[in-house]
């Protein structure tokens, strides 16, 4: 893992020309966000919501793993967490669905709050051994708690009007709206990298006792980071709720906060696009797998495995790797 | 604007005379069978499901109205997202006219919302709870099988007839397992039984060692296992050890079909008394469907696959006889037909949904008993069908009460 990390830890090309971007890359994310304008009347709308939902999620997760180096085995406490205080909110307070989504991430960052304010008083696997441990107790509280309806989850959460004149259960309105808030999350989580926060945060990452030694309250910036991965985490679980109606027990339980963390090992660890691509590869091989009659865990078992043998920095982080090598030899 | 008003008037009429000629939208009737087939269910319903729709497909002769049938088929994975994201793509874009099967109540009443929505018909035939035909039933939606409700009255009201009259609950930690064990009770005490004593413990516990302990001491006549799934299995395999069964007490399973008793085996699961709406060995009708059904999959069918063949049936017979697929009429029919096939005798729907029909209390039998392949059960009981679901006043469907 030693030369994997040191690799990550190089410049990527996005950070050659002294922080900021070149102009190839706005171009390409031009395009992105140009095909991700069009794609709804190309591929199934609910489809590419439930993609963006995971890619911000994935994300999120990256911005604790791939810059502050913890890896957290709970997100999905955030995640489903969120997800069941939004669809409270809207269905059983009537609240209008932008406030509902707004309590979800207020409530994925106090949760945040809670699991970090334990959990980073320890490192490596007894950091990931608490969050496991916490999310878990989350997850039977989940099951126990009255509001959450156990296993049956909160059925029929109505989608509102946006802001009280944007009908969400227009397909097209949703997947704007949608879009839009990914696009907001995925920005704040460039910001927050490409600030002097996150260069303390790398700096935590590669050598934690020189960032002590340098004068850095490490612990609060690794709190500070937990609390924003986790209310990005949680934005990504309302929204989620919104679009699918439902809030249950599967986003709560460990496999999914497992589900996450394959996303971002296979897209490409500590890079902005490796998630995205990470989230849509599992979720769309969930979808089509569905109706191939081939078992999908096998399935994602052996690409996961393929990924971990042959391309370790994950498909977005090789891509990267093989730029960066051209440039230098150039 | 009078030549606007002539013209668009012509339209209409143009466009009317071929939707009433072809009664069948798409000229195709296509079923999806929607259900967990890689995970935990994967026998309880499974791609056998999905082999007894093209079975009921077949049997009907592969065309209703003159028009071919088609079956597709999709794996939740157990995931209420994706079956949602599944049923909603089939509904937009795939002309698919109605789901079925659907295992695992989040999944089940996430699919009844959205057909209700979209007018789709769905009838679920792998989920338990009575949500569906109760406070979140659908005009358009249907409960075949069995739910919570035929469990507890099958299980705990039948058993206390056959002498099992003091229990002891085993329970899950948690909403369904409270309902289950207070429903089951409710029968128990409504019979003339009593319930001495409950355990709780943790849903996906690994060992039951010190709550079957406790149940074995507790000297209660039946131990009931308020639970489902895995844990059900985990802990009538535990009791075995322990030998509860052999000590003279009943091990009473609430959730629990031939399949799982397949999984099992005789050796552990001897002795469970259990409900279930279908058995193939229960008499001539029955056995000739089962060995059929086996002979495609070699397999017998528990009474979620069976009641999937039911469902497809009845659905096919529905549209044949309102000669059109559209949800409205097609829900009219399969509200007023009586249900009489190859696997249900004498089913009838309720307003709310529910398909009413008779549930057998069985005994798993000793591996000594048991004559051929597939010999599993010993009949001990029938409840008849007003008893054993809620009627439409009960459930509490709004729909119903109208």
């Amino acid at each position: 893992m030693s030369e994997g990390t040191s690799d990550m830890a190089g410049p990527s090309p996005r950070e050659t020309a002294a922080g900021t971007p070149a102009w190839p890359e706005w171009t390409l994310v031009g395009l992105a966000i140009a095909a991700l304008l069009v794609a709804p009347f190309l591929v199934y709308p609910i489809f590419l919501m439930k993609m963006l939902c995971f890619a911000l999620l994935a994300c999120a997760f990256n911005l604790l793993l791939g810059y502050t180096g913890l890896l957290s085995f709970g997100h999905a406490t955030f995640f489903g967490g969120a997800a069941y205080f939004t669809a409270h909110a809207v269905k059983v307070w009537g609240w209008p669905p932008e406030a509902g989504i707004l309590l979800g991430m207020a409530g994925g960052a106090l949760l945040g709050l809670v699991m970090g304010f334990f959990a980073i008083r320890r490192q490596g696997i007894y950091f990931a051994m608490i969050t496991l441990a916490l999310s878990q107790m989350f997850f039977f509280f989940c099951v126990q708690a009255p509001f959450t309806e156990g296993e049956d989850g909160i059925q029929g959460v109505p989608r509102g009007m946006l802001f009280g004149v944007l009908d969400l259960n227009v397909s097209l309105n949703m997947y704007y709206f949608v879009l839009a808030v990914f696009l907001i999350g995925v920005f704040a989580i460039w910001r927050i990298v490409n600030s002097p926060f996150g260069m303390i945060l790398r700096s935590i990452r590669e050598n934690e006792s020189r960032a002590i030694s340098l004068g850095y309250s490490v612990a609060n910036y690794k709190l500070g980071a937990f609390v924003m991965s986790a209310a990005l985490a949680g934005l990504a679980g309302s929204l989620k709720a919104i679009v699918f109606q439902f809030a249950t027990l599967t986003d709560v339980t460990w496999q999914m906060s497992g589900e996450v963390i394959l996303m971002t090992l296979l897209g490409g660890i500590g890079t902005m696009v490796g998630p995205i691509v990470g989230a849509s590869l599992v979720v769309g091989l969930e979808n089509t797998l569905a109706t191939s009659g081939f078992p999908v865990t096998i399935a994602t078992g052996m690409i996961f495995m393929v990924c971990v043998l042959v391309f370790r920095r994950g498909i977005v982080g090789e891509v990267y790797a093989r730029l960066l090598k051209r440039q230098g030899k150039h | 604007m009078k030549v606007c008003y002539f013209v668009s008037a012509a339209l209409l009429a143009a466009a009317a005379i071929p939707a009433s000629a072809a009664e069948i939208s798409d000229g195709k009737v296509k079923i999806g069978i929607l259900n967990d087939q890689s995970g935990v269910y994967a026998d309880f319903g499974g791609k056998w499901s999905v082999e007894a729709a093209k079975m009921a497909v077949e049997d009907f002769g592969g065309k209703v109205q003159g028009v071919p049938i088609e079956i597709i088929s999709a794996d939740h994975q157990n995931k209420p997202d994706i079956a949602s994201n599944i049923a909603r793509q089939w509904y937009d874009t795939e002309q698919v006219d109605a789901i079925m099967e659907l295992t695992t109540s989040s999944v089940a009443l996430a699919v009844q919302g959205i057909s209700k929505e979209k007018k789709k018909i769905d009838i679920v035939t792998g989920a338990a709870t009575t949500d569906l035909t109760g406070k979140q039933c659908s005009p358009y939606g249907f409960h075949w099988a069995y739910d919570t409700h035929s469990q507890a009255v099958g299980t705990g009201g039948s058993l206390v007839q056959q002498g099992g009259d003091s229990w002891f609950f085993v329970t899950v930690d948690y909403a369904f397992g409270y309902s289950l064990k207070e429903q089951t009770a409710k029968f128990v005490e409504s019979h003339g039984g009593k319930v001495l004593g409950e355990v709780r413990y943790p849903l996906g516990s690994t060992d039951y060692s010190s709550f079957l302990l406790q149940a074995q001491s507790s000297g209660a006549k039946v131990v009931g296992l308020a639970n489902a799934g895995l844990d059900t299995s985990n802990s009538i395999k535990q009791a075995a050890e322990f030998g509860i069964v052999q000590g003279g007490q009943r091990l009473a399973a609430l959730l629990f079909t031939l399949a799982e008793v397949h999984g099992l085996g005789l050796q552990a699961a001897q002795g469970v008394v259990l409900t279930e709406g279908y058995y193939w060995d229960r008499d001539d009708k029955s056995r000739k469907f089962g060995q059929r059904f086996f002979k495609r999959t070699n397999r017998m069918p528990n009474m979620v696959q069976a009641a999937t063949y039911s469902a497809v049936t009845q659905y096919l017979k529905a549209i044949d006889k309102s000669g059109t697929d559209a949800t409205e009429a097609v829900a009219k029919q399969l509200h007023s037909m009586p249900v009489d096939d190859a696997v249900t005798t004498n089913g009838k729907v309720q307003a709310d949904g529910n398909m009413v029909h008779d549930m057998y209390l069985y005994q798993v039998k000793a591996p000594g008993e048991s004559t051929k392949d597939w010999d599993y059960y010993k009949y001990l009981a029938t409840i008849p069908g007003n008893q054993a679901f809620l009627s439409e006043k009960e459930s509490g469907c709004p729909t119903a009460a109208q």
